[in-house]
């Protein structure tokens, strides 16, 4: 174990209704994989409605890379198709029945496999989609070698699941994962923990791995920022990131031999009545989860958290690669010269309020932008929140004007759209950096391929 | 306030498109965005937003520069009435100058809101709020004197040509209202230096210029106000100017609230400090010889433009490493300025405006190490492989 990191950058936002340690259990019998979680991928049907899956069925794969596949998650029938402007594939729902049917894809360890059968044993069982790689957040190519390969063991994003806690007693399984994933690189698999808040020993002792420790405020739970503290990309380079919940998923597949999807998730949010963890499977829908236990108000649901999740709807499914379901008010009021009253209850990075003054509040903030939307005016500001030997500001602008020799000098090969969530958050100006830095991010990847 | 809300929500549709006034959008969205912070929601991003915006940035601004003001009206008072010989009480001191700073910052609020207004309805943009803080820099940077219609004519010309032909707040490479300042400067000299102009009403007897007008024709030793009369600002000069002290309160506020930054602020202070010295060390002249270097940071403009106008986030040096050498050639050229050029006293006014226009440069070659370490780095992860 080497010395702690210190990430000095960054801002703890603290918001009411974190997930109290209690687990319950959902059995659900609405899902859906939704193919716009997947950056790049051109989906490809492979069931049509009424077809009966297994979990562990494909059900739709990518045109461009024919081998990654996306597979159900329950056993049950497909029963909607469901699609967007231009035929977009919006949603392929699935309706669970009690049979609880798998796929074998046949148990073995990973210990005693070779990169190419772990490699074929991910592709065949959609798992594959669970490896994303950096830059552009696609899913990761089964024929490279990446550089290293990165998991953040801790989140510690607003309203964030405790991977202590999710991982409690199921030491087996992820060590499984982990010696599958130690395979696929000849570069270092990182583990990067909390130096003061990671205990579990599932963590502290984990074998195969590169033990990191780390410390500071949010970002640093981001494998982007634990990237660019360890072992920046260069152009040219890949590295690969797993979450900890997918590297579970991963071991029960070599484990057990099949696609087990469950996983927890916090229900969390000012809105919820009962924030706690629930153990549910990939894709379940909202809906019953919510049911009695949010308030009667006009609510945002987001599948992830507040800072980089995406906004469903109240019966909309949970994303594929989140841990979390945040429930908060919507904003839409208007407040009577709000920009020159003292706003105490309103969470602010500036002292030019006054939650500064309150470190420890936890605070119920909606939706509202809080202002107009402006040119940049203020500088020296998004510095302070974005731990990266990069200048964030300029390659906005960059990015803005397409520019793609400015873009690569400037680091866009090191960042991704969640990166600059907290700028979003804290810019005085209300452009919404994460898209802009997404769609810079699509249009190289377009112009480089 | 639900009243006014429901009413602004009964003329709105008239505003917008298709509506009876629809040219009027911009203008009315203004207003009611000062009444209102909007009901506008998040869509994707980062759901939840910090509770500050640019209006309560720009307004912090125009709180910090209030003690300067007061001070300014309070001078404004004290200065004509020591020049008539009257010994008059702190209130009618105060609103000797009330009377006659008021109707300044009326004229560039009216003119140059106005003017942006008019930008904002033909563009079809929303309002941008930094003319708040110009609008209230403008009074404080001219001689009391300044005829009102100047100070239109000038403010016309610092939104139009200083900004809204770049694309508006953000956009502009100099700033607004030092533009303003040096177009006044230049088109009407008379008005804006001499000894004629700094107080109001001046009887004839009394010499009325500013301690560095007097240090620029000085020939022998002269004398200096006293270290006390121009940190507090018993001194003539522009209205908000002279008092260092009223300026250092305005400071603290932007200093605390991070809207200034304080890299240039302390460097444009440590420049003009180190340029004072070496004067000093030179000593050629009654003027290098007679000033300390602590004088130039006390008289004249030089604490309001390091606190005020260096720091402008728009026109000023946007890289952190930037904002030091932007701040420190600003408190060089400044101090160069006042001792070495024969036709300009006050030399803060042109140092910043040049800055300004060397900002982007100095931004550039500070991104361009940025970049040449991310190749190096590349180039030796190549080579170990």
């Amino acid at each position: 174990m080497s010395e702690i990191i210190k990430i000095k950058k960054g801002l703890l936002i603290k918001l009411q209704g974190e997930a109290d340690r209690t687990v319950s259990e959902l059995r659900s019998t609405k899902y859906a994989l939704k193919p716009t979680d997947f950056i790049g991928v051109f989906p490809k049907l492979k069931v049509k409605e009424g077809d009966k899956v297994k979990a562990g069925s494909p059900v739709f794969f990518d045109k461009y890379r024919e081998n990654i596949q996306f597979t159900s998650p329950v056993s049950g029938t497909i029963t909607e198709i469901k699609r967007g402007a231009k035929r977009v594939l919006l949603e392929i729902r699935i309706e669970a029945d009690d049979k609880n049917e798998y796929v074998d894809f046949g148990a073995a360890n990973p210990i005693s496999l070779n990169r190419e059968a772990i490699t074929e044993k991910l592709l065949q069982s959609g798992l594959w989609s669970c490896i994303r790689q950096r830059p552009y957040s696609t899913i990761a190519d089964p024929t490279q070698n990446p550089k290293a390969i990165f998991i953040s063991g801790f989140d510690n994003g607003p309203l964030a699941v405790d991977y202590d806690f999710i991982l409690h007693g199921k030491g087996e399984v992820f060590q499984a994962g982990l010696n599958a994933l130690a395979k696929l690189s000849s570069g270092k698999l990182h583990l990067n923990l909390h130096a003061l808040d990671t205990q579990t020993r599932v963590l502290l002792n984990a074998k195969n791995v590169e033990i990191n420790l780390f410390k500071g405020k949010y970002p640093a739970s981001l494998v982007g920022t634990q990237i660019a503290a360890l072992d920046p990309i260069n152009k040219g380079e890949v590295v690969w990131t797993v979450n900890v919940q997918d590297v579970l998923i991963i071991g029960n597949l070599f484990l057990k031999g099949h696609y087990d999807a469950d996983k927890l998730f916090a229900i969390a949010g000012s809105e919820v009545l009962k924030p706690h963890y629930v153990k549910a499977k990939k894709g379940v829908c909202i809906q019953e989860l919510i049911s009695g236990n949010v308030s009667k108000k006009n609510n945002r649901y987001i599948s992830g958290n507040p800072l980089t999740g995406t906004k469903i709807e109240s019966n909309g499914y949970l994303s594929y690669y989140h841990n979390q379901l945040s429930v908060i008010p919507e904003g839409d009021h208007s407040q009577f010269i709000g920009w020159i009253t003292p706003n105490l209850n309103k969470f602010s990075f500036y002292r030019s309020l006054f939650s500064w003054f309150t470190p420890n509040k936890t605070y119920q903030l909606d939706t509202n932008l809080n202002g107009g939307v402006r040119a940049f005016v203020m500088t020296g500001q998004f510095e302070k929140v974005f731990p990266f030997d990069i200048y964030p500001m300029q390659l906005i602008k960059a990015i803005l004007s397409r520019d793609i020799d400015a873009m690569e000098n400037l680091g866009i090969y090191e960042i991704d759209a969640e990166d600059f969530a907290l700028i979003e958050f804290i810019s005085t100006s209300k452009i919404e950096i994460q898209s802009v830095v997404a769609d810079g991010l699509e249009f190289l990847r377009k112009e480089m391929s | 306030m639900k009243a006014l809300r429901n009413y602004i929500d009964k003329i709105k549709p008239n505003v917008e498109e298709g509506g009876k006034f629809h040219y009027l959008r911009s203008t009315f969205e203004a207003f009611e965005t000062f009444l209102f912070v909007p009901r506008t929601v998040t869509k994707k991003g980062s759901h939840i937003r910090d509770a500050i915006d640019l209006k309560r940035t720009m307004f912090m601004v125009v709180i910090a520069l209030i003690p300067a003001l007061l001070f300014g009206m309070w001078n404004v008072g004290y200065q004509h009435n020591l020049s008539i010989g009257v010994d008059a009480t702190l209130m009618s001191n105060f609103f000797y100058g009330f009377w006659l700073v008021v109707p300044i910052i009326i004229v560039s609020y009216v003119v140059g809101l106005g003017t942006e207004f008019v930008f904002a309805q033909i563009r079809g943009h929303e309002v941008n709020e930094g003319f708040l803080v110009s609008g209230f820099l403008i009074p404080l940077i001219v001689p009391v004197t300044t005829p009102l219609w100047m100070v239109a004519v000038a403010t016309i010309f610092a939104v139009i040509i200083g900004k809204e032909v770049f694309g508006g707040t953000g956009m502009n490479i100099m700033n607004p209202a030092l533009i303003a300042r040096a177009f006044l400067f230049f088109a009407y000299p008379s008005n804006m230096s001499g000894d004629k102009v700094w107080i109001a009403d001046k009887a004839d007897a009394f010499s009325g210029a500013t301690p560095l007008g007097q240090l620029m024709t000085a020939t022998d030793k002269i004398e200096l106000p006293s270290v006390a009369d121009a940190f507090f600002g018993f001194i003539p000069g522009s209205v908000g100017e002279t008092s260092t002290f009223a300026i250092l309160l305005g400071a603290i506020i932007l200093l605390w609230t991070g809207i200034a930054s304080w890299r240039v602020m302390f460097s444009v202070f440590v420049g003009g400090f180190a340029m004072g010295l070496l004067f000093n060390a030179v000593g050629a002249n009654h003027y290098m010889n007679d000033v300390p270097a602590y004088y130039h940071l006390i008289l004249g403009g030089f604490a309001f433009g390091a606190v005020f106008m260096a720091t402008d986030p728009v026109s000023a040096a946007q890289t952190n490493t930037g904002k030091y050498i932007y701040g420190l050639l600003i408190g060089i050229m400044a101090v160069l300025i006042r001792v070495l050029n024969p036709a300009y006293p006050e030399g803060m006014m042109l140092a910043i405006l040049l800055l300004n226009v060397f900002a982007p440069l100095i931004d550039h070659y500070v991104v361009q190490a940025n970049i040449k370490r991310r190749i190096k780095r590349a180039k030796l992860i190549a080579v170990n492989h």
